[in-house]
């Protein structure tokens, strides 16, 4: 991002940008720079905290009253804690079954009963929100839990796109289902505020979805296709729950 | 937290790898411009967003940015970034998380900056790089004719 701003003020143009990693913006040393203690993906802090955003985004305003650069400052704040939730205590759990010890059929009844189940908070949430951020794939709700599954029952589905590769269309796929799986289990009683680690950790931890999307990364990097593998082996599944599969820790364990 | 000392150690070395890829310059241009209150501000995010109707990101080249128009309403917003472990949680909540056009409107009705800019601009950060100066120059081209004289830069 520094980098953007280096060559966006060389066109003669102010700017003032966000630092996630305080390191890298000491390097490239942009021209304003307002190193935030918040978590990757929320440059401006918390969701739903607007006087919180305010404060992030005037003090970064304010960057621009200064004569002279490069300048790096510090946000005083950290985010509020949201100690309240610490684990996500969802009524239905389907995630039992296993690809291990189950038939793959099992799965796909399970996988299929979990979106449903998701169904109505999914509803409560795009209703209070105004907004979904589920729809990337271009893939209906109703159609996105067969067409990951396909992958993994062997049949590689038409790609309903023309726009961009299946292994693309496939990804983005996986993103609306775990958006819809987030944007659902918030609007819960009592869930609203959870932070991103509770949701990441009982997403990958303790979902049908997980299980599937664990085994379409592999059979996505056993494909002959290129792009397709390279999906697999890099985009479909986070580093970090690759890890912790591959140590046998669960989310949970790795606190 | 983004501190190293809360950092997990796969993290920590991935993070102290991408440090020794950074670029360093040797000059720091710095413009100076009017009062906030008279200022034209836009949005560059490197979020991969983009309309609900436009193209996702592709890692393919000539691939850069996309085009959000100022208008635009927090249901036409997707994220197509392609990385699995960006933490996506607190957009999916609210948008202002990566994109704060909200919070830009108030400060305009307030009249703490002048104005928001016609358009915005957003890149899936794998691509907004140093090898790739032309597109960004590109764009500062559009944000002068847009008249903008603050350019707020968010990273994913």
């Amino acid at each position: 991002m520094g980098v953007l701003g280096h060559f966006i003020e060389e066109e003669g143009l102010p700017t003032a940008g966000i630092s996630l990693i305080r390191m890298h913006t000491e390097i490239i040393r942009p021209p304003r720079a307002l190193w935030v203690p918040f978590e990757l993906g929320r440059p401006l802090g918390p969701p739903d905290n607007a006087a919180f955003q305010r404060r992030v985004l005037l003090a970064l305003l304010r960057m621009f009253e200064a004569p002279d650069g490069p300048r790096l400052e510090d946000f005083p704040e950290d985010e509020p804690e949201t100690d309240a939730i610490t684990v996500l205590a969802c009524p239905v759990d389907f995630s039992q079954t296993t690809v291990e010890d189950e038939e793959t059929d099992q799965l796909k009844v399970a996988f299929r009963r979990e979106i449903a189940a998701m169904r109505p908070w999914y509803d409560v949430a795009v209703a209070r929100r105004q907004r979904t951020t589920v729809g990337v794939s271009g893939i209906g709700l109703e159609g996105l839990g067969d067409f990951i599954y396909a992958f993994i029952g062997g049949t590689e589905p038409d790609n309903p796109r023309d726009d961009i590769p299946l292994a693309y269309t496939l990804k983005f796929a996986v993103e609306d289902l775990q958006s819809y799986y987030i944007e659902g289990v918030t609007a819960q009683p009592g869930q609203e505020g959870a932070p991103s680690k509770v949701l990441t950790d009982w997403f990958w931890g303790e979902t049908v979805a997980s299980k599937v999307l664990l085994a379409l990364k592999k059979v996505c990097e056993a494909s002959k296709d290129e792009v397709m593998s390279q999906m697999g082996a890099h985009f479909l599944v986070p580093m970090e729950v690759v890890r912790r599969q591959e140590s046998g820790t669960d989310s949970h364990q790795d606190g | 937290m983004v501190r190293l000392e809360t950092m997990s150690e796969a993290e920590r070395v991935i993070t102290q790898r991408m440090a020794q890829i950074c670029p360093s310059f040797e000059t720091w241009p710095c413009v100076n411009g009017p009062p906030l209150s008279q200022r034209r501000v836009a949005i560059i995010t490197t979020a991969g967003l983009h309309t609900r109707n436009d193209r996702p990101f592709q890692l393919v080249q000539d691939d850069y940015y996309r085009v959000i128009p100022g208008d635009v309403r927090a249901n036409d917003l997707v994220m197509s970034h392609l990385s699995a472990g960006m933490d996506r949680t607190g957009y999916q909540r609210d948008w202002n998380v990566v994109f704060p056009l909200d919070r830009l409107r108030e400060l305009v009705k307030e009249g703490i900056i002048g104005s928001v800019a016609d358009f915005h601009y957003s890149y899936n950060s794998s691509r907004a790089k140093e090898d790739s100066t032309d597109p960004i120059r590109e764009v500062a081209g559009f944000l002068k004719k847009d008249k903008v004289d603050a350019v707020l830069l968010f990273p994913s």
